[in-house]
């Protein structure tokens, strides 16, 4: 239980912005807050493959996009047309889609956003095994331009079909309702149910990938991270358990993916893009790659203020530094003992040369 | 019939010649040393052994079964263990986590009962650590169980590393070079841990430069030599032969 006991100060964190916000009349930052919270799904799935699995993987903005883009294609793109076809009727009598009016009177059939959901992340989890299973024989930067690869596929993929709205991407997504009235939306009058419905998802996500890292697989995952050949002879089916993790981590972005693009109504092709999986990877990163509270940290924080705005038109760049800065001073992560070591030593270098001078 | 039988091993890289037609076999219960000189591949008889690379031709039978084609994994679900020569702790990890990676074969929580805890990993969950603890106290080094590993002497580490081959519950333990980068003090104490396996009823099969150790502790032995075999034996015939004495002390 121990691994789990940070979870109830996280938790009076998350009500007690929550309150302060409310006070303040500042609830807009809990927009971005929310927004924060689902990117902060994907990162730390990302963190138990690159810190715990060791795989890197440039690609993850493409799971997040499978997820995203599928889940409101499905909900927005009348089957109108297609009434007839035998599997939107078997789909209709099962009560999977939607039909209804639209405001201007126009007959309206889509898929619900629950069998929507469904159907995105399954397909982002064979996806990831279709690609899992010949990219995972790779190692180190082989990997890397691997999943850049994939990323770079998706994103142009999502640029060029018709379907997925080309540049200007999918908007009016709907709300998906959950249970007892809660819906994720970005309507302002749900703004703090969806805050917490955010967190809750967040939080849910962090204690089951706390439990996995703190078993016999996660031991046999950091195993590998040691020595992948030593884990091996250990009995740890080690190709496998790199896939499940890599589908796993797909699963974790695409239901980000899902939820934010439910949440802010549509999604774009940019959440797709290169500059996101780096982005991903260096939040990681910073996070101290096997520090699954690090990295939850680190992305609240950055994810918070490049949503804000604090970085202007250098949000990119800002995050290409961070990584630059992460790799040469801090690889294991500004959290890391190492780091907060020569933290020190450089504070008690300058504290001796101004006692020199005193 | 032999626990392991090796028959008629060869092993080619390019051009080069590392084992070329060797068979023995390993009966239950001793402890059998390979040695050797430099290069006479003994550790490449090892990993064609445990499954690390695969054989040119030839077969290895381990309780009558084929491990040719096998990958590491299956061999050590198998029942056979290996240490190395350098050792390979796992960074980042306890030594009591490193020994509790080694509970891996025996145990079998997967992916989502390990996520949502299922009720019954518990029970698999305090095996596990209640039998890694034990190990680590056989080996004297229970003190060491929350230090990070890879932080402890090098042979503590080797001692760890014996633990957690042991938590395979192998049949049979592969040990190669045991007291490499130790002094004699640490070469007789891995001796007696050796003999302490031996008498848990656990096979052993050695890989050593050091010929004290082997002396000691061996009821059979195998000598390499440019990756033939030269001779085979009980420790006092070894000692006694001819070819043995000319490699291992040169000609006068």
């Amino acid at each position: 239980m121990k691994r789990l006991l940070p979870i109830l100060p996280l938790l009076v964190c998350v009500i007690g912005v929550q309150l302060a916000c409310s006070a303040t009349d500042t609830n807009y930052y809990l927009t971005q807050l929310t927004m924060s919270a689902y990117y902060s799904l994907l990162i730390i799935g990302l963190c138990v493959l690159m810190g715990y699995a060791g795989q890197i993987s440039i690609g993850h903005a493409g799971f997040f996009a499978i997820g995203g883009y599928i889940s409101a294609a499905l909900t927005t793109r009348s089957l109108v047309p297609y009434k007839e076809n035998a599997i939107v009727k078997f789909l209709d009598l099962s009560g999977l889609l939607l039909s209804g009016q639209t405001l201007y009177g126009e007959e309206l059939l889509v898929v619900s956003p629950g069998f929507a959901c469904g159907v995105a992340i399954l397909t982002a989890a064979i996806i990831a095994v279709i690609i899992g299973i010949p990219v995972l024989k790779l190692k180190g930067h082989y990997l890397a331009m691997a999943t850049l690869g994939f990323g770079i596929i998706i994103y142009r993929v999502v640029l060029a079909a018709e379907y997925f709205g080309e540049a200007d991407g999918i908007s009016e997504v709907p709300a998906f309702p959950l249970f007892a009235g809660l819906s994720v939306s970005g309507n302002f009058g749900e703004r703090v149910a969806n805050y917490y419905i955010a967190w809750g998802v967040l939080i849910i996500g962090l204690i089951l990938l706390l439990n996995l890292i703190d078993s016999r697989v996660g031991r046999g995952l950091r195993g590998i991270h040691g020595s992948e050949e030593a884990a091996d002879a250990m009995g740890v089916n080690t190709a496998r358990f790199k896939l499940q993790t890599f589908v796993l981590s797909a699963v974790f972005a695409a239901i980000a993916g899902v939820l934010l693009t439910h949440y802010n109504g549509g999604i774009g092709p940019s959440e797709a893009g290169v500059m996101k999986s780096v982005r991903y990877v260096a939040i990681v990163a910073v996070g101290g790659m096997a520090h699954l509270w690090g990295a939850l940290l680190m992305s609240i924080v950055l994810n918070f203020l490049s949503l804000r705005g604090v970085f202007g038109s250098y949000d990119d760049a800002v995050f290409g530094l961070i990584l630059i800065i992460i790799m040469l001073f801090a690889p294991n992560g500004i959290l890391s003992i190492g780091f907060r070591h020569r933290l020190a030593q450089i504070f008690t270098r300058k504290s001796k040369q101004t006692d020199g001078e005193a | 019939m032999a626990l392991l039988e090796v028959k008629e091993l060869h092993k080619r890289f390019g051009g080069l010649r590392a084992v070329t037609d060797v068979s023995f076999g390993v009966e239950k219960g001793q402890i059998k040393a390979v040695i050797g000189p430099n290069g006479a591949g003994k550790t490449t008889l090892f990993n064609m052994i445990s499954g690390t690379f695969p054989a040119t031709s030839g077969s290895v039978r381990f309780q009558g079964k084929e491990l040719q084609g096998k990958k590491p994994y299956q061999v050590a679900a198998l029942g056979m263990a290996r240490t190395y020569q350098n050792i390979k702790m796992f960074s980042g990890m306890t030594a009591l986590e490193n020994v509790m990676v080694g509970c891996h074969v025996q145990s079998s929580a997967g992916f989502l009962s390990s996520m949502f805890r299922m009720p019954w990993t518990w029970k698999e969950e305090r095996d596990i650590r209640k039998r890694s603890m034990e190990l680590l106290t056989l080996l004297e080094i229970e003190e060491y169980a929350d230090v990070d590993a890879e932080s402890l002497a090098f042979g503590q580490q080797r001692a760890v590393e014996l633990a957690r081959a042991l938590a395979m519950e192998p049949t049979l333990l592969l040990l190669d070079e045991p007291a490499a980068g130790l002094n004699i003090y640490e070469t007789a104490e891995v001796g007696r841990l050796i003999t302490k396996i031996r008498d848990l009823g656990i096979t052993v099969l050695l890989v050593e430069h050091d010929m004290s150790l082997v002396m000691d502790i061996s009821d059979d032995i195998v000598v390499l030599c440019f990756g033939e075999k030269i001779a085979e034996g009980l420790p006092a015939a070894i000692q006694q032969d001819p070819e043995v004495i000319k490699i291992y002390l040169g000609e006068d």
